[in-house]
């Protein structure tokens, strides 16, 4: 997910000073809106695009099923409640296990980076932890979590955590650790203490960098309560659960409607903690930011 | 060489025989003495690199000396960094506030000083800016104010305009040398440009290159308040000359 890291919009229509800017585009937001929103129409017009030349030059006739075209894949799924209803169903306890991750990641993550950066050598000592979490490959994680949590609820959460906590840590420490050593020497001079210091200075400052965390932990959470589902399959199915029995039964159709609603579902989410990130932190940092 | 003009007892900082030796081995100070009185505004000037900042962390409490003492008697002292160093989070009111918050002063009474100090340096109006709202100038006369609002007898300045344009520069230079007459604090400049030494101080010492030494001690002989059209009397192109010839012989 790090290459979501930057891909803030440029703001076309919030440049008023600029004269050689087109007036229309200018005076009406939806215009603006437009232009904004032209990079993503294409993308999913080249992706129909794609889709339609293999459905129907690539493959032949016989071997349609394994790619129907769009039309065939979305016209009849999103019309029938039989396959939409568990499907959303599903979708909502992927939902509930993505977010109960993500609360313990953000609380989890935030709390050992502020030990981390109160102490170098708590540094020294967990850092090492948090780099071995994120080097093993989850799927190398999913028996013992099985075995150990059961194969339900707890253990599509602790896929989540694992997977979200990584960047929550990183981008708190770093985010402590960036105020600058004059105002450091700020707080030394006026007799701050350790709670003050990390107060008033450090988990302010680190506030936009804790926004970058979430947003890329939010992405990294609804990935792992995917993967989550898929393994742990015990009580009510979540997305990914279904994702596995259509692909065992070869239901095209609904598979590729239920990896678009995933598909979706992390947009949505992407999408949500970005908004977040940058009218919380415009606001820390003053009204007339980006 | 010790040029203390006043007696230990008298003066707000006195340095005797100071050496400041870094765990690297870079001898940053070496056998420096000077000390500031009350009424003082003494600046510092000499070529980069040569322990002009090193002398202020030592004056301020935030490094220790390798050997010889530093003595302060100030109550309160202020520091102003290189750069304005304001908490972005902050509006200038609650950047000027900080200092009353870390020393446990109650909310109303940090604001209402707060607010004067803004008044003093120019900035009613701006209380509720951000520091990014704020040119460089403005942000400057921030941090002077929170420096300013703990009403200290000693400040303590490294190289606070140095980044600032001239034409601010120089303004910045008006506005300090009025408030060191209204606030009466001892002060300690460190600078590396001689007409804003002469201009601003009571007295100028003259650094060598590294290590550095004190080897120039010049008084500057006018009142305060001083006029801006100062800077182009023939009697401080005098002085100024006198500086830089001493700075010449030494780096």
């Amino acid at each position: 997910m790090t290459s979501h890291t930057d891909t803030r919009p440029v703001d076309v229509g919030a440049l008023p000073a600029e004269p050689s800017s087109t007036p229309a585009a200018r005076r009406s937001p939806v215009l603006a809106g437009l232009r904004r929103a032209l990079p993503i129409v294409g993308a999913l017009v080249g992706i129909a695009v794609v889709w339609y030349g293999v459905s129907y030059l690539v493959l032949p006739a016989r071997q349609r099923f394994l790619l129907p075209p769009p039309h065939e894949v979305y016209g009849g799924a999103f019309s029938n409640p039989q396959l939409m209803g568990p499907m959303l169903e599903a979708l909502g306890r992927s939902f509930a296990v993505a977010l109960v991750g993500l609360l313990i990641a953000v609380v989890f993550g935030i709390g050992y980076a502020v030990v981390m950066s109160q102490w170098s050598w708590a540094e020294r000592v967990l850092y090492p932890y948090a780099v071995i979490l994120q080097t093993i490959p989850i799927l190398a994680l999913v028996p013992l979590i099985g075995i150990w949590l059961g194969y339900a609820f707890p253990a599509r959460v602790a896929v989540c955590v694992i997977i979200a906590l990584f960047p929550m840590i990183a981008n708190t420490l770093f985010g402590l650790q960036s105020a600058s050593a004059a105002a450091h020497d700020l707080f030394t001079l006026n007799k701050a203490t350790r709670w003050q210091r990390l107060t008033k200075l450090q988990f302010p400052a680190a506030v936009p960098s804790i926004f970058t965390g979430l947003r890329n932990a939010a992405g990294l959470s609804v990935i792992g309560a995917i993967v989550g589902d898929y393994f742990f399959q015990q009580g009510a199915p979540g997305i990914g659960g279904l994702l596995r029995v259509y692909t065992q039964r070869l239901q095209m159709e609904a598979l590729l409607t239920s990896v678009t609603l995933t598909a979706l579902f992390g947009v949505v989410v992407f999408t949500v903690f970005a908004v977040l990130d940058r009218a919380v932190v415009g606001r820390w940092f003053g009204r007339t930011t980006r | 060489m010790r040029p203390l003009t006043t007696s230990l007892a008298t003066s707000t900082l006195a340095l005797d025989r100071v050496t400041k030796r870094f765990p690297t081995g870079t001898v940053a100070l070496t056998d420096v003495s000077m000390s500031v009185a009350p009424g003082d505004f003494v600046s510092v000037v000499g070529p980069s690199g040569c322990g002009k900042s090193t002398l202020l962390r030592l004056a301020s409490g935030l490094d220790d000396a390798t050997s010889g003492t530093v003595d302060v008697t100030a109550a309160a002292t202020s520091y102003v960094f290189q750069d304005a160093t304001l908490l972005e989070w902050r509006s200038a009111l609650r950047n000027v506030e900080l200092v009353g918050e870390l020393r446990g002063v109650p909310r109303d009474e940090r604001r209402a000083r707060a607010q004067d100090v803004l008044e003093l340096v120019g900035l009613t109006g701006f209380e509720k800016q951000h520091p990014r709202e704020l040119s460089g100038g403005m942000r400057m006369r921030v941090s002077l104010a929170r420096a300013l609002v703990a009403e200290p007898d000693l400040a303590l300045f490294d190289e606070p305009f140095g980044a600032l344009d001239e034409i601010t520069r120089l303004q910045m230079q008006t506005e300090l040398q009025k408030l060191f007459r209204l606030k009466r604090f001892a002060g300690l400049f460190i600078t590396h440009s001689v007409s804003e030494a002469v201009y601003l101080s009571t007295r100028v010492l003259v650094m060598s290159g590294r290590p550095g030494r004190i080897v120039a001690e010049i008084p500057i002989p006018w009142d305060y308040p001083r006029p801006p059209e100062l800077r182009y009397a023939a009697e401080f192109a005098a002085i100024t000359g006198r500086v830089s010839a001493a700075l010449g012989e030494h780096s």
